[in-house]
C-alpha cells in the first residue's frame, strides 16, 4: 500500500501566507501606536500640574500669576452629568423594557429600535443645536443653564442606555418569565422582581459606559451650558465643566494656562476610564453570560 | 360522583382571573412605557422641525447655493457653504482611507491570527482608543501632532509635488491631512469592534473548508473570511463615516478654521461641524449667520441620516452566502501545485 503524498504549498504561496500574515501583526502594531503616545504625553505633560492647589483651587481668569486650578470644572461635571444619567437611565431603561417586554417584533417596536440606532449616529453638536435653539433661545428658564446642558447630554446617552439595555434584557432566559407567570405573578412583577434583578449588573454596565461618554463630550455643552469660572453646583446657571475648561485653555496663548488644559485632560481621562474599568467589572459579574 | 371540572364564578369571571383593580399596574406599566417611546421619537421629530425653521432664513436666501455655492464670508454676510462641504467630505475620506485597512486587519488579526490568550486584551485595548474623549484627542493634536510632524508634512509635499492635490503649496501646521488623521484615530476603534463583531459569526465549517483543500491561513482569510463578513464590514465603516463626518471639538481645533476650498492636503480648511463651533459665538447677534450656522447643522444632521441608514441596511442585511466559485481559488492553486509536482 503506497501513501498518496499530498503536493507541498509551493514557496510563492507560502511567501504571500507570510507577508500578508506580517501585515496583519504591523497593523495592529500601529493601530496602539495612537493610544500609548496619547496617554504617554497627558501623563508626561499633565502630571506636572497636579498638585493639591489644582484641585481645590477655581480657574480665576487672570492675565498674570498662576491661573487657578479645576476644582469648579470638576464639580460642574461631576453635577452635569449625574443630571443627565438621572434623566437618561430610567428612560433608555424603559424604552428597553418595552421593546423586550412588550414590543417585541411589531412594527412599532421596529420603529423605535431602528430611530434608536439611528440616533446612535447622530453628531452630538446637533444634539447640543437642538436644545440651544429650543431651550436657549427659547429662554426657558433663562438663557445658558446647566441643567440645559444636562438635557442635551441625556439626548446622547439615552440610545446608548437604551441599546445596551435591550441587548442584555433579551439575555434574560424566558423561562424565567415563564415560570413567574405561571406562578401567578402579573407582568409589572415580572419585570421588577424578576426581569430587571436578573439584568441588574448589565444594565449597570451600559449605563456606565453612556456615563463616561456623557462626561468627555464638548460640543452638547458649548451651546447649553457656556461654561464659568467660579464654582456653583446651582444648575439654573452658567456652569463650568471639564471639557469646555480644557477647550478654553487650548486655544489660550499663556504657557501656564496650556498646563493646566493637559492637567484637566489627564484627570478627565482618569475619570472616564475609572468608569470603564468599573463598567467592566460590573459586567463580569453579570449573571447572564 | 364525577369530579366536578366547572370552576366556580363569581360576578361573572373567573376565580383565577385578576380583579380589574389588580390588573391596573399591568396596563399602566405597558402603555407608560409605549408612551414614553412614543415620546422620545415625537420629541425628536420636533426638534428637527424647529431646527428646519431656524435654517430657513438662510436656506431662502441662499437656495442651493448654500450649499454648492464657494463663499464663505462673515463681513459681507454671504454663507455659500461648499467649502465646509468640501472639508467634511476630504477629512472623511482621509479618516477612512488611513482607517478602515488598519482596523479591519486589526479585526482579521485579532480574531484569526492572534493567540487566544491575547484576544480579550487586545480587543480592550482597542476599544480603549473610543474611550478617549474628543477633546483631548485635539489637545494632543494641537500641542504633539502638529508640530512633530510638520517637517514629515513639508518633505513628502515637497517631494511629491508632482502630484496634484497634494503638494506644490505651502504647508501649513493646521490643515486637511492632520484633521484627517486624527479622525482616522477616532473612527478606529468602531470599525474595528464591528468588524471584529462581524468576523465572529464566520461559519467555522467555511474556514474549515479552505484549510482542508490546502488553502494557506491567508487563503483562508481572503476566501473564507472577508467576502463572508464584507457586508457588516461595510456597515461598520459607513457607521466610522457617520461619526467622521460629525466629529467636532477635534477637527476645529486642528483644521485651521479657514472658509476657503484649500488647494492642497496639507492645507487649511474647514468643516461643517467645525463651522458651528467656531463662529457660534459671534454668529449670536447677527440673525442671518445664526441661521447660516443652523443650517449647516442641517446638512449635516441628514448626511449623518443617510449615512447611518445605509450602515444599518448594511449590517441588517449582515452576511453575503458563499457563492459557487468562492473556492475557485484554491482548486485552482492545488491544480498548479499539481501541475508543478506533475
Amino acid at each position: 500500500m503506497t501513501l498518496t503524498r499530498f503536493p507541498e504549498v509551493s514557496a510563492r504561496r507560502r511567501r504571500k501566507d507570510k507577508l500578508m500574515r506580517g501585515l496583519l501583526f504591523l497593523a495592529t502594531g500601529i493601530a496602539l501606536v495612537p493610544l500609548v503616545l496619547v496617554i504617554y504625553y497627558l501623563i508626561y505633560k499633565g502630571i506636572g500640574s497636579w498638585s493639591k492647589d489644582f484641585f481645590t483651587s477655581d480657574p480665576n481668569g487672570n492675565f498674570l500669576g498662576y491661573p487657578g486650578g479645576i476644582r469648579s470644572a470638576i464639580i460642574g461635571s461631576l453635577i452635569i452629568v449625574g443630571l443627565a444619567t438621572l434623566i437618561s437611565v430610567p428612560i433608555g431603561i424603559g424604552v428597553a423594557l418595552y421593546l423586550t417586554e412588550y414590543g417585541k417584533e411589531s412594527w412599532y417596536a421596529s420603529v423605535i429600535r431602528y430611530f434608536i440606532d439611528v440616533m446612535t449616529g447622530v453628531p452630538s453638536i446637533v444634539f447640543g443645536l437642538f436644545i440651544y435653539i429650543v431651550l436657549v433661545l427659547g429662554h426657558v428658564g433663562g438663557g445658558f443653564t446647566g441643567w440645559k446642558g444636562s438635557i442635551a447630554l441625556s439626548l446622547l446617552m439615552l440610545p446608548i442606555v437604551a441599546r445596551s439595555a435591550e441587548v442584555v434584557l433579551a439575555l434574560v432566559p424566558s423561562s424565567l418569565r415563564e415560570a413567574a407567570l405561571a406562578l401567578g405573578a402579573p407582568r409589572w412583577r415580572v419585570v421588577t422582581r424578576i426581569v430587571l434583578p436578573t439584568a441588574a449588573s448589565g444594565l449597570t454596565t451600559g449605563s456606565l459606559l453612556a456615563v463616561a461618554r456623557g462626561m468627555g463630550e464638548t460640543a452638547p455643552l458649548l451651546f447649553t451650558t457656556a461654561g464659568a469660572f467660579a464654582l456653583t453646583a446651582n444648575l439654573t446657571q452658567q456652569m463650568n465643566a471639564l471639557p469646555l475648561q480644557i477647550f478654553n485653555d487650548i486655544t489660550s496663548p499663556r504657557a501656564v494656562v496650556v498646563q493646566r488644559a493637559w492637567g484637566a485632560a489627564l484627570t478627565l481621562v482618569v475619570l472616564v476610564l475609572i468608569l470603564n474599568v468599573i463598567a467592566r467589572l460590573a459586567s463580569r459579574r453579570s449573571r447572564l453570560a | 360522583m364525577a369530579p366536578t371540572t366547572t370552576v366556580t364564578v363569581a360576578r361573572g369571571r373567573s376565580v383565577l382571573e385578576r380583579s380589574p383593580g389588580a390588573r391596573l399596574p399591568d396596563q399602566v406599566l405597558r402603555w407608560g412605557l409605549t408612551a414614553l417611546a412614543a415620546a422620545i421619537l415625537a420629541l425628536i421629530v420636533y426638534f428637527f422641525i424647529r431646527l428646519i425653521g431656524e435654517s430657513h432664513q438662510a436656506l431662502s436666501q441662499f437656495g442651493l447655493s448654500f450649499v454648492f455655492g464657494n463663499d464663505w464670508d462673515v463681513s459681507r454676510n454671504i454663507y455659500h457653504g461648499a467649502p465646509l462641504v468640501v472639508g467634511t467630505l476630504i477629512t472623511s475620506g482621509i479618516a477612512l482611507i488611513i482607517g478602515v485597512p488598519i482596523a479591519v486587519a486589526t479585526a482579521v488579526f485579532i480574531n484569526e491570527l492572534c493567540p487566544r490568550r491575547l484576544r480579550a486584551p487586545l480587543s480592550i485595548l482597542v476599544d480603549l482608543l473610543a474611550a478617549v474623549p474628543s477633546v483631548v484627542y485635539g489637545l494632543w493634536g494641537v500641542f504633539v501632532l502638529i508640530p512633530k510632524l510638520l517637517p514629515a508634512e513639508k518633505w513628502f509635499a515637497s517631494t511629491f509635488s508632482f502630484i496634484p492635490w497634494i503638494g506644490g503649496g505651502t504647508v501649513t501646521g493646521p490643515n486637511y491631512f492632520i484633521a484627517g488623521l486624527i479622525l482616522a484615530i477616532m473612527i478606529l476603534p468602531i470599525v474595528s469592534a464591528i468588524s471584529r463583531e462581524v468576523i465572529a459569526t464566520v461559519p467555522p465549517e467555511n474556514k474549515e473548508a479552505a484549510l482542508a483543500l490546502g488553502a494557506t491561513r491567508w487563503e483562508m482569510i481572503r476566501i473564507a473570511v472577508l467576502p463572508y463578513a464584507r457586508p457588516g464590514i461595510t456597515g461598520g465603516v459607513m457607521l466610522g463615516l457617520g461619526r467622521a463626518i460629525g466629529e467636532t471639538i477635534a477637527v476645529v481645533l486642528v483644521i485651521g478654521n479657514a472658509p476657503v476650498i484649500g488647494s492642497h492636503l496639507f492645507t487649511q480648511g474647514y468643516t461643517l461641524a467645525a463651522v458651528i463651533a467656531n463662529e457660534f459665538g459671534e454668529a449670536a447677534n447677527t440673525p442671518i449667520h445664526s441661521s447660516a450656522l443652523f443650517a449647516a447643522g442641517l446638512v449635516l444632521f441628514v448626511l449623518t441620516l443617510i449615512v447611518n441608514i445605509i450602515a444599518r441596511w448594511f449590517v441588517a442585511h449582515g452576511h453575503r452566502r458563499p457563492r459557487a466559485g468562492d473556492l475557485d481559488v484554491v482548486v485552482e492553486a492545488q491544480a498548479a501545485t499539481i501541475g508543478e509536482i506533475g
